[in-house]
């Protein structure tokens, strides 16, 4: 099997660049706005992946719920032994998802507007409009 | 599910975000883009449950997948799915993404490996999280939960102050009417409402218009010049 110790990393920044060419080399705005879609959740990946062990497991308690305050300190005890996935980058980028939509939903709806004023989301078209005014 | 196995569907959906993605930049077609992108953010979904981040994957599945998706589609059925032919070479942004990449691509030669236990982003708080996190917030198996209600509690919040804010803007933005038009009636311009017409104008100024009437769309300037 191939090395895995940096692939994950690449894979990651391949699609960035992807998003990130998507970004700039169009004009229209709505794909300008999928490929910033992208360039996000490419990031979201990169952080997920710092946030994964080999061999460990999601970061959900095995043993937790009923038991009572005796038997508290087993439940901690076998919490170390089972491997668990860092949770910290997960709660980072639940935020950052949701963020995200919000962000989306606020360029599309400016897109929409934009649309209403020149007729069109093409950015060099409303470039030209803007310099023949 | 073996380590192997793990690591064979984790390259299997990179190369399927890959294309994806490069399906993305080619279509012209919005619609398809709009649909690639939510394929995208599946299969990103299915990544991040291989990489053990199963909260981060039903979010995304939910809302990359599902609400951004209606949200594209919204906007496509206001501003139509057609894409003009790109008008200038690639040479300079293809320029531009690849030195990006090769920048970080070099960077990650100090990164700790893929998967080490050992690395350094796991040994601050998130040991403290795994282990005391049940005693500390009150039995609550998943930790994730823990840490984003209660230990990060104002990283939440702050999250909520954000998505007010944009919708606020969003329905600012959609709540107004057409917009102004500019007329061009007895010798200067007038910012009116829209649907206004020159006839209009007259019938509330009164007198003779001027040589040349002039009705634009599109937005209003206040610091525009007369001529058009």
């Amino acid at each position: 099997m191939i090395s895995f110790t940096l692939f994950n990393y690449w894979a990651v920044i391949v699609l960035m660049m992807v998003g990130f060419y998507t970004l700039i080399s169009r004009d229209n705005l709505v794909k300008k706005l999928i490929g910033l879609n992208i360039f996000q959740t490419s990031v979201i990946m990169m952080y997920v992946s710092i946030g994964k062990i080999t061999g460990g497991t999601a970061p959900i308690l095995m043993e937790s719920g009923d038991h009572g305050g005796e038997v508290a300190v087993d439940a901690g005890h076998a919490a170390v032994e089972v491997l668990y996935s860092n949770p910290i980058p997960h709660v980072l980028m639940l935020t950052a998802i949701v963020v995200g939509v919000a962000t989306l939903a606020l360029g599309l709806s400016l897109v929409v507007r934009i649309n209403e004023a020149y007729g069109t989301i093409e950015e060099d078209e409303i470039a030209r409009k803007d310099n023949a005014r | 599910m073996t380590e192997t196995m793990v690591q064979l569907v984790d390259v299997v959906l990179l190369v399927l975000l890959a294309i994806t993605g490069i399906a993305v930049i080619r279509t012209r077609n919005l619609f398809v883009a709009v649909m690639l992108a939510g394929i995208y953010s599946l299969l990103s979904a299915g990544l991040f449950v291989v990489m053990d981040a199963v909260d981060v994957a039903f979010t995304e599945a939910a809302v990359g997948a599902g609400i951004s998706t209606v949200l594209m589609l919204g906007t496509l059925a206001l501003v139509g799915y057609k894409e003009s032919a790109p008008t200038h070479k690639p040479i300079l942004p293809l320029f531009v993404v690849l030195v990006t990449g090769g920048i970080l691509v070099y960077g990650t030669a100090e990164i700790p490996p893929f998967g080490g236990a050992d690395n350094p982003a796991h040994k601050h708080v998130a040991a403290h999280y795994i282990h005391d996190s049940e005693e500390e917030i009150g039995h609550i198996p998943n930790v994730v939960t823990s840490v984003l209600g209660s230990y990060r509690g104002y990283d939440t919040m702050g999250e909520t102050a954000v998505i007010f804010t944009a919708m606020v803007g969003v329905l600012l933005l959609l709540s107004r009417g057409p917009l102004p038009k500019r007329i061009f009636h007895a010798g200067q311009w007038h910012t009116v409402k829209a649907g206004t017409t020159r006839e209009d104008m007259v019938a509330k100024f009164g007198g003779d218009a001027g040589p040349d009437e002039t009705v634009k769309d599109g937005p209003a300037r206040t610091e525009g010049g007369a001529d058009g």
